[in-house]
């Protein structure tokens, strides 16, 4: 082959395409290279969860050694960690927590993004700046006095600490969402309103149906945030089990099943479902949500 | 259209900026009054609190400096600080430089950029908890799939976990693999970069490499330096996979209730918004939690001004739109 190659072009004028060979060489052993980084790189991602999945439905025995590969697949294992653990009610109370939260979250970012991205007020460049400091701001710097107010209000040892705040202000949807609607022209603000729109009705019927991928993608991102959320549940249910949720009492249920990890991989196995499931259905909400929170500033 | 509107006719524009107002004031105030309640107030109050001694069941009483001045002799609090100053700067670097260097292979591929991209951002949606006990098995030393890969090359595996020097870089394993979001953000970044400025380039002579550092690089970096930003934020608030991997670490049975975890092995896990939890709600030292807070938040928003300051550069020099 490589003979080939370097024979100089004016020799074998019956095939033309013969100079062009050293660059198609090139080329696809480039492409063979940089696919085959790229498909390692993919299973370097992906092997964990597959480790996850073959210790799981290995038998209690084989997942204490160093086998990779389940000698007989237990699938039971996946019914049997209902009985070690009331998972149904800890998934009633992930549920209950992600899903109130995400239609609050809805109810009260929605209309505040729309002032924030369409609207003009004096002020407005000082509350995207509050807001954006919200984003940031890590959860335990305000924790002790709105743990002490919950407390004192005995709402501690519920979710309801957790979920309420969603109904009132929530910041990184209010900045997406706002991220999202800047995109919309402002031209069919202007036109709505010209029709006789009240700012109510320009958002109800023009601003929200063609922001729907974008609110539909602040949705799975706040589903996702609250469903993964420890440190909140951890904070005010910590003490009270029957109000755990799911990523808590994870954490718990390795320490109490240490030796059997097929136990522990099956519960993570479940507690990882959702997410990959939402991703499944939803993966170009996903990856346009998560360039807007990096790319369009 | 503008110019039909600036025309309009006198008499109803005051009634229509009222209702303007109006508007502006009905959708702003779930999330005025949320502001307030839920980031003003605490926010003043921490500060109030970080001055004095409160234990949740009796009166605050003032105590002064002493909160601060403690700070200095309290050599967890310098631990404290000192892991998570390794995971600023080691995890800032290693994940900007991880996912620049994830995201480069991937805009390059021409085909299957949809599967790996699926396969390389899907960690990041995993609860950290999972993500977490995901890498304490793979890396179990005694029989973990990664301890066996590393046997059959001649190498024995750390003790990750349980080790005070390796349970960091452990940590920041798994901050790595579930880095997907980072990586699409810097992916599109690239993608986005006009194929003019790639031709221009090679036209000049320039190889793979030199187009990717001369022409890449510098068109991405206002994004890059997000992922910094980012990264030194995710950093100040570690507290998850720390927790979690320090109580499956340490066996404990019961991760709510035992404190011996917290930290584990020989605190290098503790970071700082760990050891914040543990005062504030392990042992109601509510006071001293409040002058962590304060000086958490003073950190954060100089970071934050950071971020503020690019993403108006960045919007200035988007055309004219209403921007920030």
């Amino acid at each position: 082959m490589t003979a080939t190659l370097t024979k100089p072009p004016v020799d074998v004028p019956a095939e033309p395409s013969q100079p062009k060979r050293p660059r198609d060489v090139r080329g696809a052993l480039n492409w063979v290279a940089t696919h085959a980084i790229g498909l390692a790189l993919g299973l370097m991602f992906a092997t964990p969860v597959l480790f996850v999945f073959l210790t799981a439905v290995m038998s209690d025995d084989q997942a204490f050694t160093s086998d990779l590969w389940p000698r007989e697949w237990h699938w039971e294992n996946f019914v049997e960690v209902f009985d070690k653990a009331p998972l149904f009610q800890y998934l009633f109370n992930s549920l209950a927590y992600s899903l109130l939260a995400t239609a609050g979250m809805l109810l009260s970012s929605i209309p505040a993004a729309y002032a924030l991205a369409k609207l003009r007020w004096r002020g407005r460049n000082i509350a995207f700046l509050l807001v954006i400091g919200a984003m940031m701001l890590p959860p335990q710097v305000v924790a002790v006095p709105l743990y002490d107010t919950w407390s004192s209000l005995g709402l501690t040892g519920t979710l309801w600490p957790l979920i309420v705040p969603y109904f009132l202000f929530d910041a990184f949807s209010i900045f997406l969402l706002r991220q999202f609607m800047l995109t919309i022209p402002q031209s069919y603000v202007d036109a709505a309103r010209v029709d006789g729109c009240s700012e109510f009705q320009a958002l109800v019927r023009i601003i929200v149906p063609m922001a729907r991928p974008g609110i539909a993608a602040t949705a799975l991102f706040c589903f996702l945030f609250t469903w993964n959320d420890y440190f909140g549940p951890l904070l005010y249910t910590g003490e009270v089990k029957e109000q755990w949720t799911l990523s808590l009492a994870l954490a718990t249920f390795k320490g109490m099943h240490i030796v059997q990890w097929n136990s522990a991989m099956a519960v993570t196995f479940l507690t990882m479902i959702p997410a990959i499931i939402l991703f499944i259905f939803a993966q170009k909400s996903f990856v346009k949500g998560i360039t807007f929170t990096g790319v369009k500033g | 259209m503008t110019a039909t509107l600036g025309a309009r006719p006198a008499p109803g524009r005051g009634r229509a900026r009222a209702r303007h107002r109006l508007a502006v004031l009905g959708f702003m105030a779930p999330a005025l009054i949320g502001f307030v309640l839920f980031f003003g107030y605490p926010l003043v109050a921490t500060v109030v609190f970080s001055f004095t001694k409160y234990d949740l069941i009796n009166a605050p009483e003032f105590t002064g400096l002493d909160n601060y001045l403690f700070m200095f002799k309290d050599p967890l609090f310098t631990k404290a600080v000192q892991n998570t100053l390794w995971f600023v700067v080691v995890l800032t670097v290693a994940r900007t430089v991880f996912a620049l260097g994830v995201a480069s292979v991937i805009a390059r591929l021409k085909s299957g950029v949809g599967l790996i991209r699926t396969l390389c951002y899907l960690p990041s949606l995993a609860p950290p908890v999972a993500a977490t006990l995901v890498f304490f098995m793979v890396m179990r030393p005694n029989g973990g799939p990664l301890a066996t890969v590393l046997d059959w090359v001649g190498l024995q595996s750390p003790l990750w976990f349980s080790d005070p020097l390796w349970a960091k870089p452990g940590i920041t394993a798994i901050m790595l693999w579930i880095s997907g979001d980072l990586m699409i953000i810097i992916l599109a970044a690239i993608l986005d970069v006009p194929q003019e400025q790639y031709e221009a380039a090679e036209l000049d002579g320039a190889g793979p490499i030199r187009r990717w550092w001369h022409v890449t690089l510098p068109t991405i970096s206002p994004v890059l330096l997000f992922g910094i930003v980012n990264s030194v934020i995710l950093a100040l608030q570690l507290f998850t996979q720390a927790v979690v991997a320090g109580s499956a670490g340490s066996g404990s049975a019961d991760s709510t209730g035992a404190t011996k975890y917290l930290g584990y092995p020989d605190n290098s896990t503790l970071t700082f918004p760990v050891y914040l939890y543990t005062q504030g709600f392990r042992y109601f030292d509510m006071g001293y939690a409040a002058a962590m807070a304060t000086v958490l938040f003073v950190i954060s928003f100089a970071v934050t001004i950071v971020l503020v300051q690019r993403m108006r550069k960045n919007s200035a020099a988007e055309e004219g739109g209403p921007g920030a």
